[in-house]
């Protein structure tokens, strides 16, 4: 078992590092490769196609990234410069490293320099842009709109009227229960750790295996039409064509079990795939949702070339920290409830 | 001795599968090939029999659950194991007596839990082939389950797993796929049949016609089964021209069953 482990560690982890390491000089080139800037002034580079003819986007990719969503508010430019991307990113990691006290619970539940757990042990692209988002040119969500204000409110209510978080599993956030976390989506966005995707194609399919949850995405090439409006489903209903080297997804059919960023059922996604290089893919995509913002907006995240293979990532079949945040709440109200009594009858 | 095993096995499993007996008219089929000169399995394919309740044959019988009545009940089937019952050492049967006993309790399909091989196949769900040279993915509509299966990288299973780590070859016509590094978690069917995690499955996909798969499993696990012992069934192509893989994130369907006894209680 012991030797099992072993061998884990020294298939998956340590090569990793030595891709980080790898990735810097590449990113480098970034720039003049036309990554700084989105769409049109990207040199040309043509993907190889599938024997079926579609561009080829078949692999394993990272959407790591410590970039955030949205553009911190002290930061008015589009773009940093290399050095000041290389300074952020390093500055990230050995935050990521040092989040926890040492001696602490926490650091040995979560030793974010074992693992993987710390992005920088991975394969990650190097970023100039300030956040995730490109429009609003601010980089910024857009402001809710008067119906989006309305179930914000309503939502608050609704969680607050369901009790404490942890009064209840349904109480507790979606990923913690294993249901459906950022990496999956949609959008597809990176968390603190397994970022990582395998992209597969068939004629007539393009499937996306997200680590996070063994979430597979299987998206139909012939044009049939979405599901019933009546059939809503957690990723919705996915439906994708190409647009000369672009692979676009449109999603709808959402619920409204999942909000992002506060989005509602009516959301619209659309999703870019484009290959921009042998070991980069770039992800666009539009969100319009009326329902919630009083405009659309758009976010770009370069994927990079990772190395597998992907695991199987069972995460509601050991999810003892659910079992035991819930038990651990009970336990503490019991606790409390016998403290009290003691005060009413000091005997 | 394993070894020597598993060749005999593999031996007359492709004596059997070279030649397929299609309306009484011994034939071979060919399938269709892919790009690279494969026969091409991709689709949507869906077992239909009545192993998920019990892999052996057996009658219909009461739903375990009295207010599902006949809508839950147990189908009758007649059982998809060659030579009608699983060689299970005594201790063995004992424990899978027990399982079914507890199997409202036990069951790890009734948690949602990845179903592991060979049952994946079989359950009343269809699942997807993606099929490429270097991998070929099985992607079920039961709990989100997917197989990787490797085609060149070969390995180990590098630590247990639900779903097992499939190495994968072709053999002419067939895809085999030996599948190690499984847990003890994962059964065979509703009725309690489990394994051990010395669990070796190896699988056969043969295409019978173009919308027929035959799917042939040996399953060899020391620890629970005095012998190797063969399964087999028809998996079928869903044909609708809308078919696709329905979202299961059963996740949800279960919380309440498997956590709700640490809900907080409204006196309190």
């Amino acid at each position: 078992m012991k030797h099992r482990f072993l061998v884990l560690v020294g298939g998956l982890v340590v090569p990793a590092a030595v891709t980080w390491l790898s990735t810097m000089p590449v990113a480098g080139q970034a720039r003049s490769a036309g990554a700084r800037t989105s769409g049109s002034s990207a040199k040309a580079y043509t993907a190889p196609h599938t024997p079926d003819g579609q561009p080829d986007l078949s692999g394993i990719w990272t959407n790591a990234t410590y970039t955030p969503l949205e553009r911190p508010k002290n930061v008015t430019k589009e773009f940093y410069t290399r050095e000041e991307a290389l300074e952020l990113s390093k500055r990230a990691a050995s935050e990521e490293a040092e989040q926890t006290e040492p001696g602490t619970i926490p650091d040995v539940h979560y030793d974010f320099t074992q693992f993987g757990l710390d992005r920088s042990q991975g394969a990650m692209a190097l970023n100039l842009r300030t956040s995730l988002i490109v429009d609003p040119p601010d980089g910024r969500l857009p402001s809710l709109s008067a119906e989006g204000q309305r179930r914000a409110a309503e939502r608050a209510a609704a969680r607050k009227s369901r009790g404490g978080p942890h009064d209840a599993v349904q109480n507790e956030p979606l990923g913690s229960r294993c249901i459906l976390m950022d990496r999956n989506g949609p959008p597809m966005l990176a968390g603190a750790y397994n970022n990582t995707y395998q992209i597969m194609q068939a004629p007539g399919y393009v499937m996306i295996l997200t680590e996070m949850l063994h979430d597979v995405r299987i998206i139909p090439l012939d044009g049939r039409p979405h599901l019933p409006s009546n059939v809503r489903q957690w990723t919705g209903s996915y439906r994708g064509h190409w647009e000369g080297q672009t692979l676009v997804v449109e999603t709808t059919n959402l619920t409204d079990k999942f909000a992002f960023q506060g989005s509602s059922e009516n959301m619209r996604l659309i999703e870019r795939f484009t290959r921009v290089a042998e070991d980069s893919i770039r992800y666009q995509f539009t969100v319009e949702d009326p329902s919630t913002w009083t405009r659309p907006w758009s976010a770009e995240v370069p994927w990079k070339k990772d190395i597998g293979p992907i695991f199987e990532h069972a995460c509601h079949e050991g999810n003892y920290g659910m079992y035991n945040t819930l038990a651990g709440a009970r336990a503490e109200e019991k606790r409390a409830a016998e403290e009290a009594a003691k005060k009413r009858s000091p005997k | 001795m394993r070894k020597w095993l598993r060749g005999a096995l593999t031996a007359s499993l492709g004596l059997t599968l070279a030649v397929i007996s299609a309306g009484g008219q011994t034939r071979t089929y060919r399938a269709p090939r892919t790009a690279d000169g494969k026969p091409n399995f991709n689709g949507i394919w869906q077992a239909l029999n009545e192993a998920y309740w019990d892999i052996e044959a057996h009658a219909a019988a009461p739903s375990p659950v009295l207010e599902l009545g006949a809508a839950h009940a147990v189908a009758g089937g007649l059982g998809i194991i060659d030579g009608g019952t699983i060689p299970y050492k005594p201790q063995a049967l004992a424990k899978k007596q027990e399982n079914y006993a507890n199997r409202l309790k036990l069951d790890p399909e009734i948690k949602c839990y990845l179903p592991g091989v060979p049952r994946a196949n079989y359950m009343p769900y269809p699942f997807q082939v993606i099929q490429g040279p270097t991998y070929i993915m099985m992607i079920y509509t039961f709990a989100g389950a997917v197989r990787t299966i490797y085609m060149d990288e070969h390995k180990e299973a590098p630590a247990d797993s639900w779903m097992g780590w499939s190495n994968g070859h072709w053999e002419g016509e067939t895809l085999v796929v030996d599948t190690t590094g499984f847990n003890d978690q994962t059964w065979f069917d509703r009725a309690g049949n489990f394994h051990s995690d010395a669990l070796h499955v190896v699988e056969r996909y043969t295409a019978a016609s173009h919308d027929h798969l035959l799917y042939e499993a040996t399953i060899e696990d020391p620890n629970v089964f005095s012998r190797p012992w063969k399964i087999s069934m028809l998996l079928y192509r869903r044909l609708e021209k809308n078919a696709q893989i329905m979202e299961f994130r059963c996740v949800e369907f279960v919380e309440e069953l498997i956590y709700g006894h640490l809900r907080k209680k409204p006196s309190e």
